[in-house]
């Protein structure tokens, strides 16, 4: 691939859970599961889904702070999951990440100059000291922040402030790409708006592309480019965002579409009971949503469908998309 | 005479040694029996502090300063420590937010319920199991009887606030508080639990005071809604009345922040800042800092609440069609 600023090639992720030393089943659970996206320059690849989806383990194997346990990763066309520290430093210049909780992605004791100057003198060590600063100062003004914010320590400064500069943070190394992980949920309604337009101007000056992690499909619908909706360790549909919310494909997504609170009110009145997830260890055979799908046969219990592309370009796993 | 009536209710906190800070400035609120009402803000705006307030559940050293709670003629303020316990728990429940926090690990779901029922009813334990698994039974737990004997750590997210669900419901309520009932589940089963609190609602004629700082849950379940900013309200009125045509400034920019509202690529409505501390408060309304359409008029006075509003510039109904 030479289009795709990040591709992901069969990736997998399996946590090995304790077992007694005894026992000769080894309970296996599959955080990813061949998960193969490709995400364009400059979008927003949105990846949405309920907790234990498999979504953050994405972001942080993508960003290398989880090996995988199969599969490729590339950068730019360059293939990055084998890769040592040292020959990964000039590459963690151009991709980096923003946390779901400014409270406690950042250092409590550390202000906010030594904060963002710490990514440059370690990833840029041909910075001298007033270039170091030059650069700290640019990004404030780029996310809006106070230069008089550099000698202030964390407690200081409100959520919203907080992720201004966990974003900063992300920010001062000129990266390409970015790994936003739930980075809005922590915030309050008010403040949510505000980080949200900040994201979207920051990708317009600086040509960024996100990988926007989320549980919230009202975000995805305003942000993203395309959305890839995940469903224990597989992507269950992968569509353009607007093509997405216009038709939705994969039951899963429906189910999720319906769940969404809607300010005019009336969705609550004729719920269908989704059901519970299934246990990820001892996953069925077959689909892996086929336990709370209403449209579930006999062949959805016994084969797994594969990620298809349909005939309007939405890419489903489920044997019944059309 | 309402069910419920709050009057002038005013929380205070030491701060230093003589000074006291307030986290509710004078809250009034009117409940009928049944009714449904939303209260709506952001962290520090005083929701829950309204909620612990009505049953006495302020922690020290918080105090209520002044104001009542009259909860059928009877003001719940004054009510000695076991007076107060035939009304909490019994004739208006609460249930939290995070269920795995509320309920008792260390005891079956049947002990938690079985003792709730007995410190409010002279009851058998047979003829109290039998009404714990019938309670069970309708909040749609699956295999109620053999769930009485689980430890709630063996039910997922969902199911524990199901049971928690039950436990407020078995003295049969006449009014339940529900704080933020589910903000710490996933998008499917928050719309479960919601679409579950509405009916049993309904069913029973339950009054409900619903927490929460999403609209689009109290728009689906609410009839009525209480805007709270900085300890005070600052809107109140039918819910789609308001959500339709907010009065109050920060009403409307709370709405007009909401992302499903903005057009794909173009920018949210922002207000400006952030909620000032309790400890700070600017003078006037609290909101005029952050307001575009003040004077010095609302930097000098608090505007009272009249016609469900607290502003001296209101939005009328024209100019916000226009």
């Amino acid at each position: 691939m030479t289009d795709a600023i990040i591709e992901t090639k069969g990736i997998e992720v399996r946590f090995p859970l304790p077992t007694h030393f005894l026992s000769r089943h080894k309970p296996v659970l599959h955080a990813l599961n061949t998960v193969d996206i490709a995400i364009r320059p400059g979008e927003s690849f949105c990846v949405v889904g309920e907790s234990g989806c498999g979504k953050t383990t994405l972001g942080r194997t993508i960003m290398g702070l989880q090996p995988p346990t199969a599969g490729e990763i590339h950068f730019n066309g360059q293939r990055i999951d084998q890769m040592d520290e040292g020959a990964r430093k000039p590459i963690r210049r151009d991709m980096q990440m923003v946390f779901q909780n400014p409270y406690a992605s950042l250092n409590p004791r550390r202000n906010v100059f030594e904060t963002l100057a710490e990514p440059v003198r370690h990833l840029m060590p041909e910075k001298t000291g007033p270039e170091v600063r030059a650069q700290v100062e640019d990004v404030l003004a780029a996310t809006g922040c106070d230069p008089s914010w550099q000698r202030k320590l964390p407690h200081e400064f409100s959520g919203g402030q907080r992720q201004r500069i966990a974003i900063a943070r992300a920010l001062v190394t000129n990266p390409a790409f970015i790994v936003a992980d739930e980075p809005i949920s922590a915030l309050d309604v008010s403040i949510q708006a505000q980080i949200l337009n900040l994201l979207n101007d920051l990708q317009a000056e600086r040509g960024l592309t996100y990988l926007f992690i989320t549980h919230d499909l009202s975000v995805v619908e305003h942000f993203g480019t395309r959305v890839a909706v995940m469903y224990l360790g597989r992507v269950m549909e992968l569509a353009e965002t607007e093509t997405l919310f216009a038709a939705p494909k994969h039951p899963y997504t429906r189910l999720l579409l319906d769940a969404i609170p809607k300010i005019e009110g009336g969705s609550f009145e004729n719920l269908r009971e989704p059901g519970e997830l299934p246990d990820p260890v001892n996953m069925p055979p077959g689909c892996p949503f086929a336990p709370r799908c209403p449209m579930a046969e006999a062949r959805c219990r016994a084969e797994r469908p594969e990620l298809r592309t349909l005939a309007n370009g939405t890419e489903a796993a489920c044997h019944f998309a059309q | 005479m309402a069910m419920l009536e709050i009057e002038d209710l005013h929380v205070a906190f030491p701060k230093g040694k003589k000074a006291e800070v307030e986290a509710l400035r004078g809250v009034n609120l009117k409940l009928e029996k049944g009714e449904r009402l939303g209260v709506v803000g952001e962290s520090g705006a005083g929701k829950s502090m309204l909620a612990f307030s009505i049953l006495n559940l302020i922690a020290e050293p918080g105090r209520v300063s002044q104001g009542s709670v009259v909860f059928h003629g009877e003001n719940l303020l004054e009510l000695s420590e076991r007076d107060i316990r035939g009304i909490r728990g019994n004739r208006i429940s609460m249930i939290f937010q995070d269920p795995m926090v509320t309920l008792n690990p260390v005891l079956t779901i049947g002990t938690q319920m079985v003792e709730t029922l007995k410190a409010h009813r002279k009851i058998s334990d047979a003829a109290a199991r039998k009404l714990c698994i019938a309670k069970l039974k309708e909040v749609a737990i699956p295999s109620a009887e053999s769930r009485l004997g689980a430890y709630p750590h063996e039910l997922s997210g969902g199911l524990r606030q199901r049971v928690v669900i039950a436990i407020a419901l078995l003295t049969d309520p006449e009014l339940i508080i529900a704080d933020e009932p589910t903000t710490a589940l996933d998008v499917t089963i928050q719309a479960e639990i919601m679409a579950l609190i509405l009916k049993l609602c309904r069913e029973k004629d339950v009054a409900l005071i619903l927490i929460t700082h999403d609209l689009g849950i109290v728009a689906e379940v609410t009839e009525r809604i209480m805007i709270m900013y900085a300890g005070l309200c600052v809107e109140t009125g039918p819910t789609h009345q308001i959500i339709q045509a907010p009065h109050h400034p920060y009403s409307a920019g709370l709405l007009k922040a909401l992302p499903q509202f903005a057009g794909r690529g173009t920018r949210l409505y922002q207000i400006p800042g952030s909620m000032p501390p309790i400890t700070a408060l600017p003078p006037g309304c609290a909101y005029h800092p952050r307001c575009e359409r003040a004077t010095e008029l609302c930097k000098a006075q608090i505007p009272p609440l009249e016609h469900g509003h607290a502003c001296f510039h209101p939005i009328d109904q024209t100019e916000a069609a226009s």
